[in-house]
């Protein structure tokens, strides 16, 4: 098969006397999705908090294209292709959601000062193409409509397909979704299924992610790795999975 | 009932307490009397009347406050007005309309009241440069004055040291105040909130006690005197030319007067002004304005994207200083003085007044409020004593009815067209 984009190797994160994560490993092929469960308060978040580098992590080793990148810092991570959402989104609340989907695209544009001070051609193009990319992508995500509404305005799930959208103005090669079905209907699941087969399928995105949604995760995964209280408790395919009688146990609680 | 009675009599016992040292009220032991001087028949009487108000206004709260809630709501501004003042495109065509007044009236007023107008074009440039820092990019900044200082140091020296000009010097009390910018921002940019606005205020102390102890090269104290005025390419506006050099009057075979140099000043500070104005303007709409407000909003989520938290922020107080570094410049070209003590604290805190009180982050909120903050004290002179007492007034006034400011931005949102 593809091969191997993200590497992850006995990681830990330790806070004080506390050992959140302890040798969790991952390994992510290209155009994957792999999915990241455990019951609650099991460093699920805290692995990501890592690999996106808002924690240094403690111990191992984080492999991207075999290039090592734990510790480095967020933005640096961004750059590299690795982008992130929140569990709680985090948009920029009294923005427009295109002027979002701008900010994402910082780095492609043209920050020259001059250029920007007396807007010539070259400036006006990189705005111009900016603009036509994020309407491209709020067309993909159904909020075209909605596109000079201010971010903080919108629905729930539409603020989450937002936040989406806004990762992919980064062309981003690996795509973390932390719970991204938090709060969505059940016809909302089913189109957020739908946005991730397409970003995998059309725009070669890898995507990790965090989901309590055990049809979803189970619907979407190729690969899944449960975790529970920092540790890794089991990984496979999600028949292996659901068979799995420590995972059941760690989930329902012994019989 | 009762309690409304007691609290009333309270109430006018108070003002009686507030009024006797804020109107310089004396008591005085005169054998074993004890009586009131410093007073006349007036001040007595106002106090009465201010007393008998409050205990009115207290026993009555109930009545007057419903009264007032059942009235048509009458806010300050009515809400289409307001609203209708803060688009962007209403400011735009007040402002051209403002930058043509300011460019003809000078001409028909007094010489004081033009010189005065100089004075609020450079507190214009100023709040408009901190205005950067504070409301876009989120960054309190207590010691903008530093910034300030070092540009008006920066002319005075070169000036005093090497006989640049002013035009020469411009630019490089701009670039020296940035550097300073640059150099303080560079470490204390990790902070956050109140540790920023603490670290930054002690650097502008540190600032202004370096130019004051360094007296070699500043004078210390005394500041360095007889700065030469800026020249209108090559022409003084002195009566008198210095060698190799020819004044305006003669030049163009006026008569000599005074005011002329009065109006130059004031028509360079418009016109920095109005370069720093056209400076944030375009900003705003680039993609560095828009991330100075997204890392205002959530510097994580910057971060996310791949934004450089400190590279953004540095940016913010590098441009910021850099605004103060020409007001400063200017500063000290016309006053052909400067001494440490015109950069204490206490202009720092004006300017940050003049950028809450107009608003955070709006331009003509900026402009609105450098009038009023500096207009109100020069017009009301009589009253200087009040100064402190009015000005507290005016910012608790403002937190009651106006929080956001005069003129509370609207961000000139980018558009899809649809």
């Amino acid at each position: 098969m593809s091969r191997e984009i993200l590497k992850v190797e006995n990681l830990s994160m330790r806070f004080g006397g506390l050992l959140a994560v302890n040798g969790v490993a991952l390994s992510v092929k290209e155009k994957q999705v792999v999915a990241l469960i455990g019951p609650n308060g099991a460093g699920k978040t805290t692995v990501f908090n890592c690999l996106t580098g808002f924690y240094k992590p403690s111990g191992g080793s984080i492999l991207l294209d075999g290039e090592p990148i734990e510790g480095l810092p967020g933005h640096k991570i961004a750059l590299k292709g690795v982008v992130r959402t929140f569990q709680n989104v985090r948009l920029f609340k009294d923005m427009t959601a295109v002027e979002n989907l701008l900010i994402a695209q910082h780095r492609h544009l043209n920050t020259n000062f001059l250029s920007g001070l007396f807007k010539t051609p070259s400036f006006r193009k990189s705005e111009r193409e900016a603009m036509d990319f994020a309407e491209y992508w709020l067309e993909k995500v159904h909020l075209k409509e909605f596109a000079n509404r201010p971010a903080g305005t919108l629905a729930y799930g539409q603020q989450r397909r937002l936040e989406i959208a806004r990762c992919m103005m980064t062309r981003p090669r690996i795509l973390m979704l932390d719970e991204p079905a938090a709060g969505l209907n059940p016809k909302e699941t089913e189109d957020l299924k739908a946005l991730i087969s397409v970003l995998r399928e059309e725009h070669n995105v890898t995507v990790l992610l965090i989901e309590h949604d055990m049809k979803l995760v189970m619907s979407i995964s190729d690969h899944i790795v449960v975790i529970n209280q920092g540790t890794p408790l089991a990984d496979g395919t999600p028949e292996q999975i659901r068979d799995n009688p420590e995972v059941i146990k760690a989930y329902l609680g012994e019989a | 009932m009762t309690r409304n009675l007691k609290q009333a009599l309270f109430s006018a016992l108070l003002v009686w307490a507030v009024a006797y040292p804020v109107l310089g009220l004396k008591l005085t032991i005169v054998g074993i009397n004890l009586e009131v001087h410093g007073t006349s028949n007036a001040t007595l009487i106002t106090i009465a009347v201010c007393s008998v108000l409050m205990f009115l206004r207290v026993i009555f709260d109930r009545e007057i406050s419903s009264a007032w809630r059942s009235s048509p709501g009458v806010p300050l501004i009515p809400a289409k007005a307001s609203n209708f003042l803060t688009l962007p495109t209403t400011q735009r065509w007040i402002i051209i309309a403002l930058i043509a007044g300011a460019l003809v009236w000078p001409f028909f007023g007094s010489r004081g009241a033009v010189d005065i107008a100089t004075l609020v074009l450079i507190y214009v440039m100023l709040g408009l440069g901190l205005n950067i820092v504070v409301g876009l990019a989120g960054l309190l900044d207590l010691g903008y004055v530093g910034f300030y200082a070092v540009g008006a140091y920066s002319y005075a020296l070169l000036s005093h040291y090497y006989g640049l000009s002013f035009w020469i010097c411009l630019p490089i009390a701009g670039l020296m105040s940035a550097t300073f910018g640059f150099l303080l921002g560079f470490p204390v940019l990790r902070l956050r909130g109140d540790y920023l606005a603490i670290v930054t205020l002690g650097f502008g102390e540190i600032i202004r006690l370096f130019l004051r102890n360094l007296t070699g090269l500043t004078g210390g104290p005394n500041g360095i005197s007889n700065i030469e005025k800026p020249t209108f390419f090559g022409l003084t506006f002195e009566r008198k030319a210095a060698e190799g050099m020819q004044t305006f009057h003669e030049y163009f075979g006026l008569e000599y007067n005074s005011i002329n140099k009065v109006i130059f000043l004031y028509l360079v500070a418009l016109l920095l002004a109005l370069g720093a104005l056209f400076v944030i303007n375009r900003l705003l709409r680039m993609p560095l304005g828009r991330a100075w407000e997204a890392l205002r909003e959530d510097e994580i989520a910057c971060r996310a994207l791949g934004l450089n938290p400190t590279v953004i922020k540095l940016s913010a107080f590098t441009l910021g200083a850099s605004f103060a570094g020409f007001a400063g410049s200017f500063f000290a070209a016309r006053q052909g003085l400067v001494t440490p003590e015109s950069f204490t604290f206490i202009e720092s805190a004006i300017i940050l007044a003049i950028v809450v009180l107009g608003g955070m982050g709006s331009q003509l909120g900026v402009i609105l409020a450098a009038v009023v903050m500096i207009l109100l004290p020069e017009m009301m002179r009589e009253f200087s004593e009040y100064r402190m007492l009015m000005f507290g007034a005016l910012m608790v006034l403002m937190m009651i009815w106006r929080p956001q400011g005069l003129l509370p931005m609207q961000r000139p949102h980018m558009e899809l067209r649809k």
